[in-house]
């Protein structure tokens, strides 16, 4: 354990498409969501953590909140998991008491969020750029057909990750995506770069969400139970697709997930319930196996055998996921927000009474990886 | 075509200090990398440092230009400037000497069914704004690369 909770969880009012919200108000809307669920106020905030853009000065600043404690890591979309990490050991450290940590994007309407823009002479702007690359669509998928190839996972098996997470949608009435889809549904949907079909890609929407963090001593001071952060860990790999060391697996999922299940004392037999960010369908299979939860080639059949879904031994992605909940672009904090909601036994989709719940978060195309351990109890 | 109506051109990418042996090397047809003088092992992409051992006693060499097919996408949404060319293949290669680098293929349909993975390919430079970048295509059947490359 880490001595640490989350002691506020709340996401915006609506996810979706917001035009009527900027980036920067949807970080304030889920701060102040998220404080009102701690039974707190601004004035309670000493530490602020979220990526740029707008940055944790920006966020502060429009929240009247003068930090003294930030982070601005910004390493994509599992950054919120590396921040709850980074406040683990401010808390620890007393830097800090009451951190903040706010996500905002604007990722459909673009409403102040400014563009995207290539430097053209950085390693990926001069080694990927040139070969037609145009965001994760065209590179984060790449890795796939070698991953189907040495191991035999079938276009079947990979659309079947689409249809399990729908499942999980359809019982939740906040999910973008709700129908149940069929593997026909999906391979029959739109390429959008082959072996991906449109259904098997994530939803891009606008929402945001914030997280309160404090120490465990505090566990009784806020209305909800507290969710005991046991373990955290983060990692790095490749700023480029094209140098991901080994394309059927990710080691920045796998050292992070190491990590945190090492601080945690954990094994995958203790897991109750798990998040795994998928902004594609391969992604969950790539990081069930990161964690050991099954061995290298065995996740797809273990999905689609019904092991992930409502029903299964391992309920994955229960709010729907980045493929059929919502994907703002940094998915990572609604993962977070999931987890916190299955302990806390308020989802929608609510499994069980999950004591421990695993989350893991991906950013950039497997370019770095956050991985936290969630717990019902203090180990 | 109506002159108001621009088209994109495709990213022409900047080389640097570092990087620019290897534009050097595509100008002349060559595929230069770099490769670590204390442990003997190759590397791509440019830099001043052996990613394997951390030496920067480093230097330049040239590439047979082999290669086998590692991975790819058929891309069905155009980058700004491959309006005309989707649906195109974005690869990912094994060079002969081991290190990987994204590329285009060049000289096969890009389909699932002619893009098979393993399949031998051989560079190729095509020339993009003022710098010349490597594409890879069919590898020359029969006779062993080094001749046919002659």
């Amino acid at each position: 354990m880490t001595g640490v909770i989350i002691a506020g969880a709340a996401e915006t009012d609506e996810l979706g498409k917001l035009p009527g919200h900027s980036t920067l108000n949807l970080h304030i809307e889920g701060a102040l969501n998220a404080l009102a669920d701690a039974g707190l106020t601004t004035r309670d905030v000493d530490g602020v953590a979220t990526v740029a853009n707008p940055g944790p000065v920006q966020v502060a600043h429009a929240l009247g909140i003068t930090p003294t404690w930030l982070d601005g890591t910004g390493v994509g979309g599992t950054s919120f998991l590396l921040h709850v990490r980074h406040a683990v050991a401010a808390i620890k450290a007393g830097h800090a008491k009451t951190i903040l940590i706010t996500h905002g994007e604007s990722g459909r309407s673009r409403v102040g969020a400014g563009g995207f823009r290539m430097n053209l002479s950085s390693p990926p702007g001069q080694f990927e750029a040139p070969y037609g690359t145009l965001g994760p669509t065209t590179t984060f998928t790449i890795p796939a057909l070698r991953y189907m190839k040495d191991y035999g996972l079938t276009h079947e098996q990979l659309a079947y990750v689409a249809v399990a997470q729908r499942k999980w949608a359809a019982r939740n009435p906040r999910a973008m995506f709700r129908e149940e889809i069929t593997v026909e549904d999906v391979l029959a949907s739109r390429m959008v770069a082959y072996p991906f079909h449109l259904l098997e890609c994530c939803l891009v929407t606008d929402g945001g969400g914030a997280l309160v963090v404090t120490a465990a001593d505090r566990a009784g001071d806020f209305p909800k139970p507290p969710v005991h952060v046991l373990g955290t860990g983060e990692a790095s790999e490749t700023p480029m697709i094209s140098q991901m060391t080994d394309f059927t697996e990710s080691q920045a999922f796998r050292l992070a997930g190491q990590s945190a299940f090492a601080e945690a004392g954990i094994t995958t037999a203790d897991v109750d319930h798990l998040m795994i960010y998928d902004a594609f369908a391969h992604v969950p299979i790539y990081g069930l196996e990161a964690l050991g939860f099954v061995k290298k080639g065995e996740a797809g059949p273990f999905i689609a055998d019904g092991n992930t879904e409502p029903g299964g031994s391992l309920p994955l992605n229960t709010n729907g996921g980045g493929l059929s909940y919502t994907h703002t672009g940094m998915y990572g904090m609604f993962a977070i927000q999931e987890g916190v909601r299955q302990i806390r036994g308020e989802a929608p989709a609510q499994a069980g009474e999950p004591a421990i719940s695993v989350v893991l978060g991906n950013g950039g195309m497997f370019a770095t990886s956050g991985v936290l351990v969630l717990g019902r109890q203090p180990r | 075509m109506p002159a108001s109506k621009p088209v994109p051109a495709k990213p022409v990418p900047v080389p640097t200090p570092e990087t620019q042996p290897f534009y050097d090397g595509c100008a002349a047809g060559e595929l230069r990398i770099q490769r670590c003088t204390a442990c003997a092992r190759p590397y791509f992409y440019p830099r001043p440092v052996c990613p394997h051992c951390g030496s920067a006693r480093v230097e330049w060499f040239t590439a047979s230009g082999d290669a086998t097919l590692y991975s790819y996408v058929i891309n069905h949404r155009p980058a700004p400037g491959f309006e005309a060319e989707a649906p195109y293949a974005i690869a990912v290669v094994e060079l002969a000497e081991g290190p990987r680098m994204m590329t285009s293929i060049a000289g096969l349909p890009h389909t699932p069914e002619a893009l098979e993975l393993d399949m031998p390919l051989r560079v190729r430079f095509e020339q993009r704004g003022d710098v010349t970048i490597p594409v890879f295509g069919p590898a020359p059947s029969g006779a062993d690369s080094a001749g046919a490359a002659a």
